[in-house]
């Protein structure tokens, strides 16, 4: 009885504000004038020193965004948006320009170091050597292109990734460096006219990464970026595009987390992903975003498109994510397997506590002959919080000997939460395989007095039965990601059980 | 010399219901203790609440272990303090690896013990020593904790924490349970290695068969709660012949 009122107590004790990431950084910053319109969209391309097309791209979105209304089939609940009342754009104010780490401003560098991001690259230089294809991934060099606020800061490796032929930039600099390659590709997976979040990102976007990896080409290391929010009241809409051209292979990360704010904190952002003819892409993710306080106050609301476009034969296109922060999590990180023989993949862990809302899933939409899919779905709901699974697999009349494999868990702990799964399934070609696994339990007082027997606390027995639970999903990230997502995994649940 | 483990009055109960009726047992180091009974008789709510289970209420008695209140500490505290329970039914984690398990069970009671963690070489090294004498297939330390084992698999699994953890007070519940003859001598032959001076334990079983295998110093009749009778080795063959009837009415 006495172990039970404890929880009990320590549950009702959980303020979410010590979220660990929870600081902010003193800095002088840029700002656009609050609000949206076609002053705001000028004014942002104008400190991009975009060419006129990249401009035109924006405002004709902005146009279209004008006509379009906020969705509201998720299964989240939030008060309205006014869009007029946010902050478009915001950037450290540089003193200079920056050509080493050692000018970038220390206070930034330090942000990076209490989230343990390894961007002094001379530490993890020492004595590591990339191999193709090696088998300990923990000896894999990572490169990061580090997002601070809307301006990315530094850009390491670059010498090394240039030898290889990879372009990694930022995309404002791409807009300029390679327009040819921006033109074709920006846009082509998810169009401007996509919906109403990805709509508002193409017209203000500020920055993210862009990747081109030749023909033939495997990137000789995991490209990494780093996301922070840190600017009160600033909306940060990155914009990605990745592409791997025929034969190429490349590995994604990107990690965020953010510190605590009062006010939510609008984030919408659009990633595009074109793998052609045998090309592989992998992106994995470790969200952690502030997911507001104990009465479910603040947090970001977090609106995201990703898309991935096997366009080529042969192509391999997989997602791997690890959701834990964010207040409202909208998010749909899709395949269109559109060459012969593509392949795509969705491996997600989904965790909510608190008063956290999220709604995510994938879509797998098969195109082209003999395409493959694959998705894995594990969703954790505690507190008082709502996890649901959306996702469509289709198969379009062509696409002959279409196969999916679909498997959603979800993993309740106490009674206050909800676990909800929602599948599309649709087959236009009868020769189509779908299958299609879903379970819900409960996390097991018997299983947690077991590990407590053996001598864990309450935590690490919830912690150490979750990371079981989402064993096959882990394995599919790199591992320098794996062990940051177990941690991460634990704090997420830290006093949910009651 | 102080008990190992001394229990006063002992007094439980669940959802309303009492189970243990004012209940004395004391186990000194080096001694084996057997408790057989009846189902219902509040064999497994001993064990329970030795361990500190949720949902069980004490309403009255104390508990020492080693001197301390054992009713008074947390249910992971009793175990780095050296209280094993050997379950009935060992619980399935489905995607952590045994090995897994054993490594952050020990290094959990020895961080709470004030003492160093072992590495995972050294904490594989130990359990692969341990398995070997319990004759556990090493490839099992890579399954997942209990998933599709074999009665026989679960309890020398049991064992084999048992025997890793080293606990200064093991208490076995119906170890017997679910095992044919042969993996029952293998799970005797492990317990036995584990008999020491320093170590007391708690046999607790329906039927005497166990017995011929675990060897106990002294042998308690537990019904309605209390203890009834209390005798050597002895007495469990008089209540397999007997049965339990006769300490039933007695109760009543």
């Amino acid at each position: 009885m006495a172990a039970v009122q404890e929880t009990i107590e320590r549950v009702r004790g959980i303020d979410v504000d010590q979220y660990r990431y929870g600081f902010e950084t003193l800095i002088e910053s840029d700002k656009a004038p609050k609000g949206l319109s076609e002053e705001t969209v000028k004014f942002i391309s104008e400190k991009k020193n975009e060419p006129a097309w990249m401009l035109q791209w924006r405002l004709e979105a902005y146009r279209r965004w004008l006509t379009m209304q906020e969705p509201t089939w998720a299964r989240v609940d939030y008060p309205k948006i006014d869009f007029q009342d946010l902050y478009y754009y915001a950037a450290p104010k540089p003193k200079k320009t920056v050509t080493s780490l050692d000018e970038i401003d220390p206070e930034i560098l330090k942000t990076y170091e209490k989230l343990g991001i390894p961007l002094r690259e001379v530490a993890m230089l020492e004595g590591v050597e990339p191999k193709v294809g090696e088998e300990d991934p923990a000896r894999r060099k990572i490169a990061v292109d580090a997002v601070f606020d809307s301006v990315s800061v530094a850009t390491t490796f670059k010498a090394e990734l240039k030898k290889a032929g990879v372009i990694f930039m930022p995309i404002s600099e791409a807009i300029r460096e390679h327009p040819e390659l921006v033109q074709k590709y920006l846009g082509s997976v998810v169009p401007t006219s996509d919906n109403f979040y990805a709509t508002l990102n193409s017209a203000v976007f500020s920055d993210g990464s862009f990747v081109y990896v030749p023909p033939g080409v495997r990137c000789p290391m995991e490209l990494s970026t780093y996301f922070r929010i840190n600017e009160r009241n600033t909306g940060q809409f990155e914009r990605t595009l990745i592409i791997a051209d025929k034969g190429a292979y490349v590995s994604y990360l990107e990690g965020c987390t953010a510190p605590q704010r009062d006010e939510n904190q609008l984030h919408a952002a659009v990633v595009e992903l074109v793998a052609h003819d045998d090309a592989e892409i992998k992106y994995s993710t470790v969200q952690n975003w502030y997911p507001g306080n104990s009465e479910g106050k603040g947090g970001i609301y977090n609106f995201v498109t990703k898309r991935g476009d096997c366009r080529g034969n042969n192509s391999k296109i997989s997602w791997t994510q690890v959701e834990t922060g964010s207040a409202i999590t909208w998010k749909y990180p899709s395949c269109i397997l559109r060459g012969d023989n593509s392949r795509g993949e969705f491996y997600s862990i989904a965790i909510s506590n608190g008063f956290q809302q999220v709604d995510s899933g994938t879509k797998m939409i098969h195109l082209g002959k003999n395409t493959s899919s694959r998705i894995i779905s594990k969703g954790i709901a505690a507190g008082k919080s709502q996890n649901t699974y959306r996702g469509l697999v289709t198969a379009h009349r062509k696409a002959t000997g279409a196969r999916n494999f679909t498997a959603c868990d979800s993993l309740l702990i106490g009674d206050k939460c909800g676990a909800h799964t929602v599948p599309y399934i649709e087959a236009k070609n009868s020769s189509a395989t779908f299958e299609h696994e879903a379970t819900t339990s409960k996390i097991s007082e018997d299983v947690l007095f077991y590990c407590i027997q053996r001598g864990l606390s309450q935590e690490e027995a919830v912690g150490l039965v979750v990371n079981g639970f989402v064993k096959d999903v882990l394995q599919q990230l790199p591992m320098e990601f794996a062990v940051e997502a177990q941690k991460l995994i634990s704090i997420s649940l830290e006093g949910s059980v009651g | 010399m102080t008990a190992l483990l001394e229990i006063r009055g002992l007094k439980a109960e669940i959802d309303g219901r009492q189970i243990l009726n004012g209940l004395d047992l004391t186990v000194n180091k080096g001694e084996i203790h057997a408790i057989m009974g009846p189902n219902g008789a509040g064999k497994s709510t001993l064990s329970y609440v030795l361990s500190g289970k949720p949902g069980y209420e004490i309403t009255g008695g104390e508990v020492l272990f080693n001197g301390e209140d054992l009713l008074a500490m947390d249910p992971d505290e009793r175990a780095a303090k050296g209280l094993f329970l050997a379950f009935q039914y060992p619980l399935e984690i489905p995607g952590v690896a045994t090995l897994t398990f054993l490594r952050t069970a020990l290094n959990a009671q020895r961080r709470k013990r004030g003492e160093e963690e072992l590495s995972s070489p050294d904490v594989l090294k130990r359990v692969r020593e341990l398995a070997k004498q319990l004759n556990i297939d090493p490839e099992m330390l890579k399954r997942p904790l209990n998933v599709g084992f074999s009665g026989g698999e679960k309890k020398r699994n049991e064992t084999l924490q048992m025997a890793l953890l080293e606990p200064k007070l093991c208490v076995l519940d119906e170890t017997d349970s679910g095992l044919d003859i042969d993996a029952l001598r293998i799970v005797a032959d492990g317990v036995n290695r584990l008999r020491a001076s320093d170590r007391g334990m708690i046999v607790i079983t329906h039927y005497q068969r166990l017995l011929d295998y675990i060897v106990p110093d002294v042998v308690h009749v537990l019904s309605a709660g209390r203890i009834v009778k209390t005798g050597g080795k002895e007495l469990a063959l008089e209540l397999e012949a007997t049965g339990y009837a006769q300490y039933q009415n007695e109760a009543a």
